[in-house]
């Protein structure tokens, strides 16, 4: 009997639970697709990022997102409570300074090529005119450089500058006082310039 | 006596500030060159208006502001400029930043017409007027943050000042520039704060100053005796004189987090940029120098100097006795909140208050760091009530939601956390690193959000393009179909077949079009293409039946069938052209079918002839790419003879004007085609 | 000369890990020498040897985690941690005891949860609850004080550490563990009846006591630790004292000062309560995990098996001080309170 009012307290209380606490996420195709960085590269071999989330719902690996880099798969990872695997090369290699694309514009043909490969609409032109690359709006996917006849696209990387320079995690193994990161990174290129 | 409150936390460092004070406040001199950064306030960097090689007066605007939240920047005096280029600035990341560069001529000429606009009852101008000269001026927030004095004054319309504060805190030991002023200026800040008084309009004005500057409070009460302005005096704790722990000593009032002081009815201003609006207002001079201390155990006589901005910090440590060899690191501000600077020669900018070059028993360089033991000293010390041990717990395992969740965003990295840790843990630098990556993280999304929504804009821009173009065939289609039914309309009796082929074919194409969304694009083309064949084979077998009946519209089924025909071609076209970009992953069905030849005749023989042409393609597919053109260009050009004879033939039986048109397109289009097969066939070659 | 870049502050405080461990070694001081006093070499034998296993025992876990061996050292955290274990154990206890204990909470209960720092649990504790729980006959011999039975010279301490098989030890219970015995004579009778009671506790014990108070004083004059925790704690433990003293009567737990003054009281609110790596941080939740810790104890000590519970109480309340910081996080600058839902 005891038994019986017991089971039926806390199943009335787990019932409370699951409706007080009921948790409202979107489906989870579109919870991966918004750790996705959006460039639509296609690195990873689907046809835009959205494709490749639902390809990762579907059990596909977290691992080949290069421009999403070890911070995507570590936010993937603990989204779907999977282990964090390092990233694929075959897919590409991570460089943590965003790019942007520059045409080269008086060697452009206007061949539209481009632009039509461009998955955000950031190229600009006309046919048999110059071609532009709206530089905020670039992220930096590389499908432009491809389709170009006159191989005039660059991926230019963003350097190190006083306005987007910051401070450094100091290292906690370390037993170096903690220098900034500029020194540590000059330390480091300077012993692989050695080896 | 006012109320006075106290702040959470809070250190008591040893102050060192009796070193720097035992001498007045010195001219520092005109160094030989003087860099001049472009950027020495926050928000936008100013755009220079002189030229290499230009002489420049002391005091002459050589560069102006851009955007709103920026300031000019002036010649601090006479020479020539000798260049406009990234010089090394007062940095801690020792990146260089655009500086204008002049050779001074030791003249310190003002520019002529300089102190025109001085005017001392500046009671009569209006604010707005005020507001611009104190940007002219160049005044930027001199305690070190360096905000634009002028933004920070134009308070939102609407809002009410009720306090207005002058900072004459200077909590950070060592520093004691402003200590040095209050005693010797007083009266000039006195007569700043009587101008952003007036510009504000609060109900009472506080000049809140530490007790440990007993002669500058003296000073100040002295030159407040016949004022409403009133001088408070609190005591000494690091860091009172951050403006939110100064807000909360002078008026009990916290400023919300992410707000500004002037949500709760208060303006801060520095003691120093009173003074400088003083100068800019009643002297009419700009913002060209400022009180600098200059202190610690490696220059031999620590004093505060008054130093032309851009005068290089080597220039300005030599005048103080300054001992390189015991120098272990150079320090912009104070020993709390300060930055090491990169390098001896970046030059002295607005917010430079203090030059701290101590020796390494002075300021031991930092041991390494020791495992936290969360002893709670920092969470003790933390000014902003926060939990150091556990932010640095997150920060390490970059935990950023958590550093979120305990309002990481408030922390004023005043140092005091790290100062008292016994651990000798480098918090700081944890916080400021994960701020930064936080706000790139931030960013970041909001960019990949960005990209998403275009992405999105684009592929439905896409589609509706397809769709549309789907749209119009289709429509062009029922315009034949209408002028087919005219035709049998008028005809004899064959109105109910068409009728019912054209309902065939509406049924067929709206369950195509329904099931497009499902089926895939090869399955889509494949039937376009069986579906327009059998078209094509009905069109023809009711052709030849209306020629063996002698009925006159034949011209109009004529039409249709040649229509039929070009979309067959375009169907065919649109598959093979699918098959070949999927080639790689679907490369075996590389078989599309070749245009049937433009025949009249029985349908068995089009259809026969259709999978001639199939089982040609077929052949030639198998061929390599020259052999198939060559090939192509020979059944081409056996196509347009046989046209051109049949042409020739029509017009010689005077044939209806339709089907000499379309037998006329047809050799055309042959035409065109040959040619586009000869260069092709040219193109592989040369290759 | 190159010019140093690094963060701020430039300045640092006179503190130092390795001076809190060293302050907190001297501040046990006075209770040794009154724990010597009473119960002989036993005590000073044990922290003796049982600060060479710990040493061994950090440097071994150290080399064994690749860290510099010689700069952890120096923090003293692993003295600290035999110290305070060595005065919670009976004095004359055998070397393998000893041994045993020190590694469990080097080892166990620090190292393996990775140094100095990130310990849940208080190694002192832990080393101490392991040995109760392995050994309770070796865990409960108690010497008797002096005055009451012969106090062992420093030969015989020796003897009774390193050949514990010759050494025929005198024992007898302590007061906290004849006061939960009984429960026939009114506590006036018990003390008349009984030798190891004094005039508020048991002889010596009351006298450790306060050493180990006065050392905790010092460290609070030091800054060491805060108040609350310990406060908290002696307060609490109080209060339920006085609630059940009943008089005095058979069935009371005790008086209140005799709580205070008896077993590892004094040494658990200012050694063990006060252990700023297993405690709550926030000075609200130092209240709230002290005051806990006294309830605890005089809950354990009346109704529990065992002869002191300041162990146990502790280990306890290491499990809760994550939960009890999270909601005592104090209102930050600039938010209104209850703003941020934790």
């Amino acid at each position: 009997m005891a038994l019986v009012g017991l089971a039926a307290v806390f199943g009335a209380l787990l019932g409370f639970a699951a409706i007080r606490f009921k948790t409202e996420g979107n489906p989870i195709v579109d919870q991966i697709n918004e750790i996705l960085p959006q460039t639509q590269c296609g690195q990873c071999g689907y046809p835009g990022c959205k494709p490749y989330a639902e390809a990762i719902a579907g059990g596909d690996r977290i691992n080949k997102c290069p421009p999403g880099g070890e911070a995507g798969i570590q936010a993937l990872a603990d989204l779907l409570d999977l282990e964090v695997i390092p990233l694929d090369d075959e897919h590409g290699e991570e460089d943590p300074r965003p790019a942007v694309a520059f045409i080269r514009e008086d060697e452009c043909i206007g061949c539209t090529k481009c632009i039509q490969a461009c998955p955000v609409d950031a190229i600009l032109g006309a046919a048999k005119q110059m071609h532009t690359v709206i530089a905020s709006e670039c992220t930096g996917c590389d499908l432009c450089v491809e389709p170009c006849p006159v191989d005039c696209i660059d991926m230019i990387r963003e350097e190190e500058s006083l306005q987007n320079w910051h401070w450094a995690l100091p290292n906690p193994v370390s037993r170096q006082v903690e220098i900034i990161a500029t020194d540590a990174a000059q330390a480091t290129s300077g012993q692989d310039r050695a080896a | 006596m006012r109320k006075i409150f106290d702040f959470h936390g809070g250190i008591h460092p040893p102050e060192n500030k009796h070193q720097s004070v035992q001498r007045p406040i010195a001219f520092a001199g005109v160094p030989p060159e003087l860099t001049i950064p472009l950027s020495q306030h926050i928000g936008a960097p100013a755009v220079p208006v002189v030229e290499v090689g230009q002489r420049v007066f002391k005091g002459q605007v050589i560069a102006q502001p851009k955007g709103l939240v920026s300031v000019p920047v002036h010649a601090s005096s006479s020479g020539t400029v000798t260049a406009i280029e990234d010089r090394l600035v007062p940095h801690i990341s020792g990146h260089s930043a655009p500086c204008i560069v002049i050779a001074t001529d030791g003249k310190d000429e003002w520019l002529p017409d300089i102190g025109d606009s001085a005017t001392p009852d500046f009671e009569h101008i209006d604010k707005p007027e005020l507001l611009e000269r104190i940007r002219a001026a160049g005044i930027a927030g001199m305690g070190g943050a360096g905000f634009p004095s002028a933004v920070k004054l134009a308070v939102k319309p609407g809002v009410q000042i009720e306090t207005l504060i002058l900072n004459g805190t200077e909590c950070e030991p060592y520093i004691t520039a402003d200590d040095v002023l209050m005693r010797e200026r007083a009266a000039q800040i006195i007569g700043g704060a009587r101008i952003l008084r007036h510009i504000i309009n609060p109900q009472e004005t506080l000049l809140g100053i530490e007790d440990n500057k007993p002669e500058a409070l003296a000073a100040m009460r002295a030159a407040v005796a016949d004022t409403d302005l009133q001088v408070v005096e609190f005591p000494t704790k690091y860091p009172s004189g951050g403006e939110k722990q100064l807000i909360e000593i002078l008026t009990g009032k916290q400023v919300p987090s992410g707000g500004l002081p002037s949500d709760v009815g208060i303006v801060c201003q520095n003691m120093g940029s009173a003074a400088a609006i003083y100068d800019a207002i009643v002297l009419g001079r700009p913002l060209i120098s400022r009180i600098t201390t200059v202190t610690g155990d490696a220059v031999r006589e620590p004093r505060n100097f008054e130093v032309l901005i851009g005068t290089p910090m080597r220039y300005l440590l030599q005048q103080a006795g300054y001992e390189a060899g015991k120098n272990n690191r150079l320090i912009m501000g104070g020993p709390m909140m300060g930055f090491t600077v990169p390098d001896h020669a970046v030059p002295v900018v607005k917010t430079t208050n203090c030059l701290l070059a101590p020796t390494e028993a002075e300021l031991p360089t930092p041991p390494p760091a020791q495992a936290c033991i969360r002893c709670g000293l920092c969470a003790q010390a933390c000014p902003a009530s926060l939990l150091p041990q556990q932010m640095f717990w997150f920060a390490q395992g970059k935990e950023f939601d958590k550093l979120e969740e305990h309002n990481l965003f408030d922390c004023i990295e005043c140092g005091a956390c790290s100062y008292v840790c016994p651990s000798n843990i480098p918090l700081v630098q944890y916080y400021r690193a994960s701020k930064a990556e936080i706000l790139k993280l931030r960013r970041d999304h909001e960019k990949s959000e960005h990209s998403r929504l275009r992405f999105e804009a684009r592929q439905e821009r896409l589609e509706r393009a397809e769709r549309e173009k789907e749209e119009k065939r289709a429509a062009r289609k029922q315009a034949a179909e209408a002028k087919a039914r005219e035709a049998s309309s008028a005809g004899s009796g064959e109105q109910d077949p068409i009728a019912a082929a054209i309902e065939r074919a509406k049924a067929k194409k709206a369950a195509q079009s329904a099931g497009e969304d499902s089926s895939s694009e090869l399955e889509k083309l494949e039937k376009a293409v069986v579906s327009t064949r059998k078209r094509l084979d009905t069109a023809l077998a009711k052709l030849r039946e209306a020629k063996d009946q002698g009925a006159d519209h034949i011209d109009a089924l004529q039409a249709g069938v040649d229509k039929t025909q070009a979309k067959l071609r375009a169907a065919e076209e649109a598959l093979n052209a699918y098959q070949l970009a999927n080639a790689s992953t679907n490369g075996q069905n590389d078989a599309g079918a070749e245009q049937p030849t433009s025949d009249d005749s029985a349908p068995s023989a089009a259809q026969a002839a259709i999978e001639r042409a199939l089982a040609a393609r077929e052949a030639e597919a198998a061929l390599p790419p020259q052999e198939r053109a060559r090939a192509n260009l020979e059944k081409l050009q056996q196509r347009l003879a046989s046209s051109r004879a049949k042409l020739a033939q029509s017009r010689d039986a005077g044939e209806a004007e339709k089907v000499i048109e379309a037998l006329e397109s047809s050799v055309e289009r042959l035409t065109e085609k040959i040619a586009a097969a000869k260069q092709q066939l040219q193109d592989l070659e040369s290759a | 000369m190159a010019l140093m870049r690094i963060t701020s502050p430039h300045a640092h405080g006179p503190m130092s890990t390795q001076r809190v461990m060293q302050n907190v070694l001297l501040a046990t001081v006075p209770g040794i020498v009154v724990l010597t006093h009473f119960f002989g070499f036993g005590t000073l034998v044990n922290i003796l040897w049982g600060s060479v296993v710990a040493l061994a025992c950090e440097a071994l876990a150290l080399k064994l985690r690749g860290r510099d061996v010689g700069f952890y050292l120096k923090d003293c955290s692993a003295l600290v941690t035999a110290f305070l274990l060595c005065i919670a154990l009976p004095p004359y206890a055998p070397w393998w005891l000893i041994a045993v204990g020190i590694a469990s909470s080097i080892l166990l209960a620090k190292h393996f949860y990775g140094g100095l720092g990130y310990n849940p649990f208080n190694p002192a504790m832990v080393g101490y609850v392991v040995l109760l729980i392995s050994f309770p006959l070796q865990m409960t011999q108690w010497a008797p004080p002096r005055g009451v039975g012969e106090v062992p010279g420093l030969l015989e301490a020796l003897q009774a550490c390193f050949m514990p098989a010759s050494y025929d030890a005198v024992t007898m219970a302590t007061p906290l563990d004849v006061l939960r015995q009984n429960n026939s004579l009114l506590l006036e009778d018990l003390w008349k009846e009984t030798a190891q009671f004094g005039r508020w506790a048991g002889i010596g014990w009351e006298w450790v006591n306060i050493a180990f108070l006065a050392g905790g004083a010092w460290l609070l004059y030091q800054r060491i630790f805060t108040w609350h925790a310990p406060v908290a704690m002696l307060a609490s433990l109080a209060l339920l004292a006085a609630l059940f003293y009943d008089g005095g009567s058979s069935a009371s737990g005790g008086s209140p000062l005799f709580h205070l003054l008896s077993g590892a009281t004094m040494f658990g609110a200012f050694f063990i309560v006060t252990d700023p790596v297993t405690s709550a941080v926030s000075l609200r939740g130092r209240l709230i995990y002290g005051a806990l810790i006294g309830v605890l104890i005089y809950t354990i000590r009346v109704r529990g098996n065992y002869p002191d519970a300041v162990a146990f109480a502790v280990l306890i309340m290491n499990f809760a001080a994550p939960f009890i910081d999270h909601y005592t996080q104090p209102r930050t600058y600039g938010h209104k309170r209850g703003e941020h839902k934790p």
